[in-house]
């Protein structure tokens, strides 16, 4: 991480402080080093931001968010904001009409090196009281390593600080709650662990 | 006491109010600590009392700090004070997606350019500006954007929000504007005379109110309780009645303005209770974190309440 990227990160916190409270409420789990995929509600573009500045500032270091190319590399900004502040890992959400490779091969990537990661499994933004139904991915990764921790968080009130098509952002208390961990058991089919996934994940809610 | 205070110079009285300030909390912090190493029940009661003796301690220093600095740092962080309060109220507020502008409004225009205000001291501006262009400017904004699901409720809520963080708020600051004849240096003392008094007939209430026997209404909020309040207003009286020599005040007018700020304070608080009761939560600050932002708006709701009725009773009465 580059120096300008740190200066850039730790701004970017204090804004975040100033707007949301960014309140990270450990239920389910304390904050350890182990390697993990956290995956969450997904409202706004900040929800990235909003699951990073709620990690304590060592794990903040190995967990990267896994950000979508059509909309993270658009701009110089958002590209040089991604890779130098949060790390994160790009993965292509439509696949090319050519390609048959895997879309996820940057994310096992990641995770074989060891790092942590951040999923949306929703795959896009909502903005209904419960989150979409979850998309394959979570599915796979867990199958493929079955070693690393699933955490369920909820970002609860990020879509009011910045409604869909805003620009400006207004000040109210946002918290990210981590759940206890789930796993996937051997008998278990796809539908049926994302449908348990979703559920930790909305149980974090009224907690 | 009073004359002997009135004769010394200001940055003396400065001094002796920092002095009697903080040697009153470490009093306070020692005799409990002493006491807790000898009776148990006290060492129980001093873990629970941990954070409102480690929070007075938190709120006297800064305060402390900006108001010797002067009145743009009080400014500053009551400025501060009144961003953070608006954020907690605004958070438990069913705003709408359409209320974003609303909210911009407020935040980033309303409450910077009522500080603004105060600044430059333009006190027939700042109190007219929430109470009446606000109130037509936002439920236009909001009517503008076309939802009208609840939307009575909706601005309400916003108006109010911004009437008690923002408007009673910045009355605090806003007690420097004001130009006593005989004593033109005085003002900044009436911001800590009316921050102390406040404070401490709230800590007082609250301390006698744990203390005493405590009732609850059927539906679970707290009944009134003369005694507690009693305590709370002879010490903030007396409170007052002490800093009369750094005031423009006499004795006997020092107590009565305490007295108006106290009644104005704890009532204020009494509503921001009823408030939290129908809203179903026991603090400001959302949910009990680890990272802060745990309810500001807790602990100076009745500053909110008491700075506006304090100024308005001094301008009404001394003419200024």
């Amino acid at each position: 991480m580059s120096w300008a990227g740190n200066v850039v990160g730790l701004l970017l916190l204090g804004v975040v402080r100033l707007l949301t409270g960014a309140q990270a409420r450990w239920l389910g789990c304390p904050p350890t080093a182990e390697q993990r995929i956290y995956f969450s509600n997904h409202q706004s573009h900040a929800d990235l931001l909003m699951i990073w500045s709620a990690l304590p500032s060592e794990l903040r270091h190995c967990v990267r968010p896994i950000a979508a190319t059509d909309y993270w590399t658009t701009s110089w900004l958002r590209m040089w904001v991604t890779t130098n502040v949060f790390n994160a890992v790009y993965v292509q959400r439509t696949r090319g009409e050519d390609s048959d490779e895997d879309p996820l091969a940057p994310v096992v990537q990641a995770l074989n090196a060891g790092d942590s990661i951040i999923l949306f499994p929703e795959g896009t933004r909502g903005n209904a009281a419960l989150p979409q139904p979850f998309k394959a991915g979570l599915y796979n990764l867990a199958k493929q390593f079955p070693n690393v921790v699933l955490v369920p968080a909820w970002i609860d009130n990020i879509q009011r600080v910045m409604p869909k098509g805003e620009v400006v952002p207004v000040p109210v208390l946002c918290s990210v709650t981590f759940g206890k961990p789930i796993a996937l058991t051997f008998d278990e089919n796809r539908h049926d662990f994302l449908a348990r996934a979703r559920n930790a994940v909305i149980a974090l809610k009224t907690q | 006491m009073t004359s002997f205070i009135r004769a010394l110079s200001e940055s003396q009285q400065i001094g002796l109010m920092v002095v009697v300030i903080f040697s009153g909390l470490i009093a306070t912090h020692a005799v409990l600590v002493c006491r807790s190493a000898r009776y148990q029940s006290i060492a129980t009661s001093l873990r629970a009392d941990r954070p409102l003796l480690k929070r007075s301690w938190i709120m006297a220093l800064v305060f402390v700090l900006c108001w010797i600095l002067g009145s743009a740092w009080s400014t500053a962080l009551f400025l501060g004070l009144s961003f953070i309060a608006l954020r907690e109220f605004i958070t438990w507020s069913p705003t709408h997606r359409a209320d974003h502008r609303s909210l911009i409004l407020s935040f980033f225009i309303l409450l910077p350019l009522q500080y603004a205000l105060v600044w430059w001291g333009l006190l027939d501006v700042l109190t007219v500006l929430i109470p009446v262009y606000a109130f037509i400017a936002l439920p236009v904004l909001g009517a503008s954007q076309g939802d009208t699901v609840r939307f009575l409720d909706r601005n309400a809520q916003l108006h109010w929000g911004v009437m008690v963080c923002v408007f009673g708020l910045s009355h605090v600051p806003a007690l420097v504007i004001l130009d006593f004849e005989h004593s033109s240096t005085r003002s900044l003392f009436l911001v800590m005379f009316l921050v102390l008094v406040v404070q401490s007939c709230m800590l007082a209430q609250h301390l006698a109110a744990k203390r005493l026997a405590r009732h609850t209404l059927p539906n679970g909020l707290r009944v009134f309780q003369w005694r507690p309040w009693l305590v709370g207003m002879f010490v903030g009286g007396l409170v007052g009645a002490l800093m009369a020599g750094m005031t423009p005040f006499k004795p006997g007018e020092a107590l009565a303005m305490a007295w108006i700020a106290c009644v104005g304070g704890t009532l204020g608080h009494r509503v921001m209770a009823a408030i939290k009761h129908d809203k179903g939560i026991q603090r400001w600050g959302r949910l009990s974190g680890t990272t802060g932002a745990t309810g500001l708006l807790d602990r100076i709701d009745a500053l909110c309440f008491a700075a506006p009725v304090f100024l308005h009773a001094l301008r009404w009465y001394f003419d200024v």
